[in-house]
């Protein structure tokens, strides 16, 4: 029962971060290997919040995600722009920003080794147990989930519900058709790629009030954020959200049963068996 | 064989010929210290290439070979004789590709890709636990006879072959196969080509390569630990020296290997601290200003002033 | 006289995209050595059609059958091993190969294999079959729209295969080029080939094609000689609407 609390916990966490690169990689087409060191800055700008200015993590929010908007914005007008429009088909385009992303995340992990240095970093905050069902878990980790909760609906929401999200899921769905409808599609997929930045770092701050990170350690949650992203189906919201709490489960389940040094082994296992039975994801389409 | 196939081969004979000597002069071991890095990454860049050249699938899984290997002797060493194991490292290399090609391989390069990019994180992970539950210690002695000297023998006869195996495939049946995949693989369905097959084949060979010369490099480390064995900066130099030199010509990687790993000395002592930054720098560089490594580069200027040679490989 | 031997057997054939039933029970036959048209207004489902028989995509219910070789559920690789080789509406060359290499490419890995010497001369008869013999050595990039179309033909061709799919294979000429590429399906034809041919050009329909079936909505409404099909109302009113029928 443990377990299925801190799976749910943990998944809604992981959704957050999953939302991040749905958005970068459903509707912007970039296979953003670098989304884990967003998240990890993210998490880097709470703990100096905390630590150097003695302010709740959750502070962080109101500029770190404004922030890491206007930073991805940036990256996309200025890196990955002139990719899109030097790719001549998608599989190119994907190659392209995989390469590119890739050489981003050592510049980023580079940047943060200078600034923060390469040790582990943590912080208690909220830790206070909070009762469900009986047995304590962190408050940190159950306002995570609430705020995880939050996001995601306001994110399926307005994904939803409003003209700018149709805008948005028209871009994932065909880019070209969509360019004919008369969406600007250029300013939607920096749109969606900024706000998918943002999210991912506001995954970071939220992650980091419960667990211990380090410069290096970002490459872990882009693993992670991927394989949520493909279990679930590409682009797809609901996809994600179940994917990750799917994930979040079989983690926390091998952490505690078997051992928690295989989590990562644990998270591949999924992904193969997607690959091999299901690799559009839960809910994608066929691949042509 | 064409005027151009017989001059490089006559380089790689002569090439081959001089090169075993490098131990026997004055000042060696310097000569050493930065002849078994380059002929260690060469042997590396080059059979990355031989896969992710033709087929556009990155991959960043060099260092979950390389570490598998270097652990097949860490742990054997001993009982079972060097010669041995460096065969047993590559069966378990190609066993590791084929597992990996064939969950993978069937589908877009994004997957692959992907799975890539964490596989060597894994296999550490694996590695990791086993060793903290089943053995007790967290690395391995590799002590043994073997000198400087040897290594690099080993690594001149590695490069030969993959040379020697880049060239057969090229030429075979599996290479023309690979150039059709790599420009349209509807089409190569349409012909009757089993890509995921051929994919599968290349990645095969590729693995075994990268897992021999982590075998063959383990008794260089004396102590292995897996974040030693499996360290990604391996994985992204080796794509950056492929990438660098380009790789769709089969010494392309080379021409990358030998000012990277020059520049790498100079830049590791110089600024130890910032190795991480200048990695990423240095590939988004290439990414974006030369895509088609130097040696593209070369061949495109050429073809524009008009010294030309038809489409094809070489 | 005795009947020609079935090649191609289309069994009720159906294929589905989510809510959209873009062929719907359709069958037909297709004999040796004879030219079939495919042919029907935009959207009546010969493309999908095409595309099924090709094994590019999968039908959705129905069968397919190859001399006599159940083919439809099997993937493009191995209904090309079959025998079946194709054109597409948009030309697919490889564009990093030369224009020899890329119809040695029909010739070594499906239904024909050949390597070495034997490969090189055997893709040069086939260049020269479609009246391409002095461009063998040329990178793809340098060649004319119509050019293009005859090596992608060469490459089918270079396969023998048992039955060759020409999809729009005449569209985005102009006039004298229609001329000839007709001219050239029409010496295939003398050559014994058996070919299935979708086509909007009705002057390339009539003078090419021993049979024809018409197609419209997924659906097929008509099958015969051409003038046969031509002439029949429900052709008519699926092309031109209601008032001419």
């Amino acid at each position: 029962m443990e377990i299925l609390t801190i799976g749910l916990l943990l998944g809604a966490t992981y959704a957050l971060i999953a939302m991040g690169l749905n958005l970068q990689y459903g509707v912007a087409r970039i296979m953003n290997l670098a989304n884990g060191e967003m998240l990890v800055a993210g998490a880097f700008g709470a703990f100096w919040v905390f630590t150097a200015q003695k302010v709740s993590p959750y502070v962080a929010l109101l500029f770190v995600v404004p922030a890491a908007f206007g930073l991805n914005w940036l990256i996309y007008r200025t890196l990955l722009r002139p990719l899109v429009r030097r790719a001549k088909n998608r599989g190119m385009l994907e190659v392209d920003s995989i390469l590119a992303t890739f050489g981003m995340s050592f510049v980023f992990v580079g940047i943060m080794l200078m600034a923060f240095g390469g040790d582990y970093f943590s912080y208690s905050y909220l830790a206070e147990p909070f009762v469900i069902f009986g047995s304590p878990y962190g408050l940190n980790k159950v306002v995570a989930f609430v705020a995880a909760a939050a996001i995601c609906g306001l994110l399926y929401l307005g994904l939803n519900k409003t003209r700018t999200g149709m805008a948005i899921r028209a871009v994932a769905v065909d880019p070209a058709a969509a360019g004919l409808a008369g969406i600007d599609v250029p300013k939607m997929s920096t749109f969606a790629f900024a706000l998918g930045g943002a999210v991912t770092a506001g995954g970071g701050i939220m992650l980091s009030t419960f667990l211990t990170l380090d410069a290096s350690i970002g490459v872990v949650f882009t693993m992670k954020a991927l394989i949520i992203v493909i279990m679930g189906g590409v682009g797809d919201v609901r996809g994600a959200i179940i994917a990750s709490l799917i994930l979040g489960l079989a983690e926390t389940a091998v952490a505690s049963l078997i051992d928690p040094g295989l989590t990562l082994a644990a998270a591949y296992l999924l992904f193969v068996l997607v690959l091999l039975f299901r690799p559009q994801g839960l809910f994608g389409r066929r691949p042509s | 064989m064409t005027r151009r196939e017989i001059r490089n081969t006559i380089l790689a004979v002569i090439a081959f010929a001089i090169l075993p000597w490098l131990p026997f002069l004055k000042d060696s071991g310097y000569l050493m210290s930065l002849a078994i890095p380059i002929a260690m990454y060469t042997v590396l860049a080059t059979s990355w290439a031989l896969f992710s050249g033709p087929t556009h699938y990155i991959s960043l899984a060099t260092a979950a070979f390389y570490g598998v290997g270097a652990y097949v002797v860490a742990g054997g060493i001993g009982v079972v004789p060097y010669a041995v194991l460096v065969l047993l490292a590559g069966v378990a290399g190609a066993i590791l590709a084929a597992l990996v090609g064939l969950a993978t391989l069937r589908l877009s390069g994004v997957y692959f890709v992907i799975f890539t990019l964490g596989l060597a994180e894994m296999v550490r992970q694996l590695v990791t636990w086993v060793q903290n539950n089943f053995t007790g210690s967290r690395g391995l002695y590799v002590l043994t006879d073997i000198t400087e000297r040897i290594i690099y023998w080993e690594l001149l006869v590695l490069a030969a072959l993959v040379y020697l195996i880049g060239w057969i495939v090229n030429r075979s049946r599996l290479g023309f196969a690979m150039r059709i995949i790599g420009n349209d693989e509807l089409v190569a369905a349409h012909v009757g080509i089993h890509s995921a097959r051929a994919k599968v084949i290349l990645f095969v060979i590729s693995g075994i390569f990268a897992a021999v010369v982590g075998a063959v490099m383990a008794p260089r480390f004396t102590y292995i630990e897996p974040s030693l064995a499996f360290s990604p900066e391996l994985s992204f130099q080796v794509v950056i020296m492929a990438l660098l030199g380009g790789v769709h010509r089969l010494w392309g990687p080379l021409v990358g290997v030998i000012p990277f790993t020059l520049l790498w000395e100079v830049i590791a002592a110089s600024f130890p601290t910032q190795t991480v930054l200048l990695l990423g720098v240095a590939f988004l560089l290439i990414v974006y200003f030369i895509p088609q490594g130097v040696v593209g580069l070369i061949e495109s200027l050429m073809r524009r002033a008009g010294i030309g040679r038809g489409s094809g490989d070489g | 006289m005795a009947e020609k031997k079935v090649l191609l057997d289309v069994q009720s054939l159906g294929k589905q995209f989510g809510g959209l039933r873009a062929v719907d029970g359709v069958s037909f036959m297709v004999r040796e050595h004879e030219v079939m048209g495919l042919i029907g207004p935009n959207g009546s489902g010969k493309t999908t059609m095409m595309n099924m028989i090709s094994g590019a995509l999968k039908p959705t219910d129905g069968d397919i059958y190859l001399e006599d070789r159940l083919i439809s559920q099997r993937s493009a690789r191995e209904i090309a091993t079959a025998g079946v080789a194709r054109t597409f509406q948009l030309v697919r060359l490889l564009p990093s190969l030369s224009v020899v290499e890329n119809v040695m490419a029909g010739a070594v890995f499906g239904h024909k294999r050949l390597w070495g010497r034997e490969l090189e001369k055997y893709a040069v008869r086939q260049l020269e079959r479609v009246g391409l013999a002095q461009a063998i050595h040329r990178p793809v990039s340098t060649l004319t729209y119509i050019d293009e179309k005859r090596v992608e033909l060469a490459r089918a061709l270079a396969s023998d295969p048992v039955i060759l799919l020409l999809d729009e294979w005449l569209a985005g000429l102009n006039v004298t080029e229609m001329q000839t590429g007709i001219a050239l399906v029409r010496s295939l034809r003398d050559d014994g080939r058996t070919i299935i041919v979708v086509e909007h050009v009705m002057d390339a329909i009539r003078s090419l094609c021993d049979r024809c079936v018409v197609m419209s909505s997924g659906a097929k409404i008509a099958e015969g000689t051409p003038e046969e099909a031509l002439s029949n109302s429900e052709v008519v009113r699926a092309y031109l609407g209601d008032a001419n029928a």
